[in-house]
């Protein structure tokens, strides 16, 4: 008799699950900073093509005095200034703008554009970077070999190599972090996955501003859907067609 | 008259002196592995703005003259150059040996240099990265088949014109892969070209030449064998006319770039306002590296045999000023995220990044020339490579017979 397909929303853990949670644990207590156990499989299984998480920012909102995404990124991932501007690690940061013509200054951060075609994803020789199914950009650190081809490939800059070892106290397990590889914003897909939104965003709209909206690009009802609709906005470099997941208003 | 008899070339004063020579770069690199790998990337020049740097310079350098090292046996084999014929096993040496150096410092300097075992096992074949695994592979077992059917005394010699088709066409290939390193980067202004690929199969046909006149000379020294400069100077003559191939891709691309207004930028910061990026080009690719050997080779009626090695060593001068050029000025320039604005940030957005070479980066990249040197040196100590007598004279008379 044919068994019923089950939905792939309500898989029942199985003895494959089970073992699969037992290795990870034991992995973990055995070689503890030995093994990142990056993103260990959980974030590609609850990753939902149905999905396609995105970000708004609108320039017009965002205070140039303020850098309350940057700190709470920082805070949130366990990277931030250990005193060497050129080789520490930006997740995020505030870029200031002058525009040539007019003169008109304006200020927004940047940080991985989530692209729908990432080119870090297509020259990455072992696939260490990859696009889950519902649109983020992130780093497998257990097969990231520290080539750096990604950074040159990325048109945002987005991404940082870890020139240093990291201490314990910026570890975070949602988050590993090693010396010789490449870490970029993963759009706290840790928090995502858990029905939250990214900590930039949160400490965004916690300083009033609300100049970073989160949302489902999928989903016409969403917040970010009919801002998108309603007011004009633009990719940075659309002139590539990458189609990032993050765009900008007031630009 | 004498046949061309290959012979493993005896310990000396001189092959002990570039032993020791050999031996004391394959030391500094030895050390900028465990200084790299103990203190991490912090302690190299390489940043999160340049995050190539010296060692790329050096590993490119190297592969890019192995595949051009390969040309004098192509030239035997696939075009039908008898005169080149005796110095083919040389050539496919030293373009594995090259090869190997090269790759060897490519690897050191990863990150995770620990896991090159998951680069072997795990591929993303969208990467020209992950072809490019195969092609260096590759092209090291398809040199050494080609060696061996040189090398061979029985039936498997009817194969070398076969081996050696093989070879060229994969040593285009390989370089193809190389040049499209930056070809394909998209995102940068300096590189996204499709003329990356020719321009660097072009430099390999160069830098390959220029190496080979300088081993050759260096090796029939240390070997005590008689090097005929007539033979010299037909490497040196095509080693001109491959520097002005070189001149004139680098032509091309410039030319095409300042036609497209959105390349202005890049263009005038390689030609005219980068400082050190413009001083190496002018300086170091155009005059030193190129018009210079070809006037002293193309200008001189009685080239000598020091006139060859020194417009050889020009060209690998200017070799690395173009690659520093290429991969270090190419990420120096800013990136244009934002058109039409000027852009500061905590992360050097706008402003052309800082790069000063680390001792640890130079000492890493001599590491990889003296592990190339090592290999060509135990290879002509142990195997039948360098013929006993290149001397103009016994070269013409076995033209004479093969033509026959």
């Amino acid at each position: 008799m044919k068994q019923p397909t089950p939905r792939p929303d309500a898989v029942p853990p199985s003895r494959r699950d089970f073992l699969r949670a037992g290795a990870a644990v034991a992995t973990i207590t055995l070689a503890p900073g030995v093994t990142l156990t990056a993103f260990g499989g959980s974030a590609e299984a609850e990753a939902d093509a149905n999905h396609r998480w995105g970000l708004l920012v609108d320039a017009g909102k965002c205070d140039p005095d303020c850098s309350a995404c940057v700190s709470a990124c920082s805070q949130e991932n366990g990277w931030h200034d250990t005193g060497h501007p050129e080789t520490d690690a930006q997740w995020i940061r505030k870029v200031d703008l002058t525009e040539i013509a007019t003169g008109r200054e304006l200020s927004l951060p940047v940080m991985c554009q989530h692209c729908e075609s990432p080119p870090c994803v297509d020259v990455c020789p072992t696939g260490a970077s990859f696009r889950r199914a519902d649109g983020i950009v992130l780093v497998d650190k257990h097969i990231c070999i520290g080539c750096r081809y990604c950074m040159m490939a990325c048109p945002f800059k987005a991404r940082s190599f870890i020139h240093e070892t990291v201490p314990d106290a910026d570890k975070r397990s949602f988050a590993p972090r090693g010396r010789g590889t490449v870490e970029s914003c993963t759009l706290c897909v840790h928090r995502v996955d858990a029905g939250r939104v990214p900590a930039c965003v949160e400490a965004c709209a916690a300083t009033g501003h609300n100049a970073i909206l989160f949302g489902d690009l999928n989903d016409p009802e969403s917040e970010i859907s009919k801002a998108l609709a309603q007011y004009p906005s633009m990719a940075l470099r659309d002139d590539l067609g990458l189609d990032p997941g993050v765009r900008y208003a007031g630009l | 008259m004498e046949r061309t008899i290959y012979r493993e070339i005896g310990l000396s004063r001189g092959l002990a002196g570039a032993a020791a020579i050999v031996a004391l770069a394959l030391l500094a690199g030895l050390i900028a592995v465990v200084v790299i790998e103990e203190g991490g990337h912090i302690v190299t020049g390489m940043t999160n703005q340049i995050v190539w740097g010296t060692p790329h310079i050096f590993a490119i350098f190297l592969i890019v003259a192995a595949s051009g090292a390969l040309n004098v046996a192509s030239i035997a084999s696939v075009f039908g150059r008898s005169a080149y014929k005796p110095l083919s096993r040389l050539s496919g040496l030293l373009a594995i040996a090259l090869l190997v150096g090269g790759l060897a410092v490519l690897v050191l300097d990863l990150g995770r240099a620990d896991r090159l075992i998951v680069a072997m096992t795990t591929y993303n074949f969208s990467s020209i990265f992950a072809w490019n695994i195969f092609l260096y592979t590759g092209f090291i077992v398809v040199t050494a088949l080609y060696l061996f059917v040189q090398m061979s005394r029985g039936g498997a010699r009817r194969y070398v014109p076969a081996a050696g088709l093989l070879a060229f066409l994969w040593r285009l290939a390989l370089t193809t892969g190389t040049g499209s390193i930056f070809g394909w980067l998209v995102a940068r202004p300096a590189y996204d070209a499709a003329i990356m690929a020719p321009l660097f199969i072009a430099m390999s046909f160069s830098f390959g030449l220029a190496v080979f006149i300088i081993v050759l000379v260096t090796l029939s020294r240390l070997g005590n064998r008689p090097l005929g400069l007539g033979l010299v100077t037909r490497l040196a003559r095509l080693l001109a006319l491959f520097v002005a191939a070189v001149l004139y891709f680098t032509a091309v691309q410039h030319l095409t770039n300042l036609y497209a207004q959105e390349h202005a930028g890049i263009e005038a910061f390689i030609l005219r306002t980068g400082g050190l990026y413009t001083w190496l080009f002018w300086g170091g690719q155009v005059i030193l590296g190129g018009l210079l050997p070809m006037a002293m080779i193309f200008g001189s009626k009685n080239l000598g045999i020091g006139d060859a090695v020194l417009a050889s060593l020009f060209v690998i001068a200017g070799g690395f000023a173009q690659l520093y050029v290429i991969i270090i000025g190419g990420q120096a320039y800013p990136l244009e995220i934002f058109p039409g604005f000027v852009t500061s940030s905590s992360f050097q957005d706008g402003v052309v990044a800082a790069y000063t070479p680390s001792w640890s980066e130079i000492a890493l990249g001599l590491g990889g020339v003296g592990i190339a040197a090592a290999l060509t040196l135990l290879g002509v100590k142990v195997l039948r490579i360098l013929p006993t007598n290149l001397g103009d004279a016994n070269l013409a008379a076995q033209a004479r017979v093969q033509s026959a």
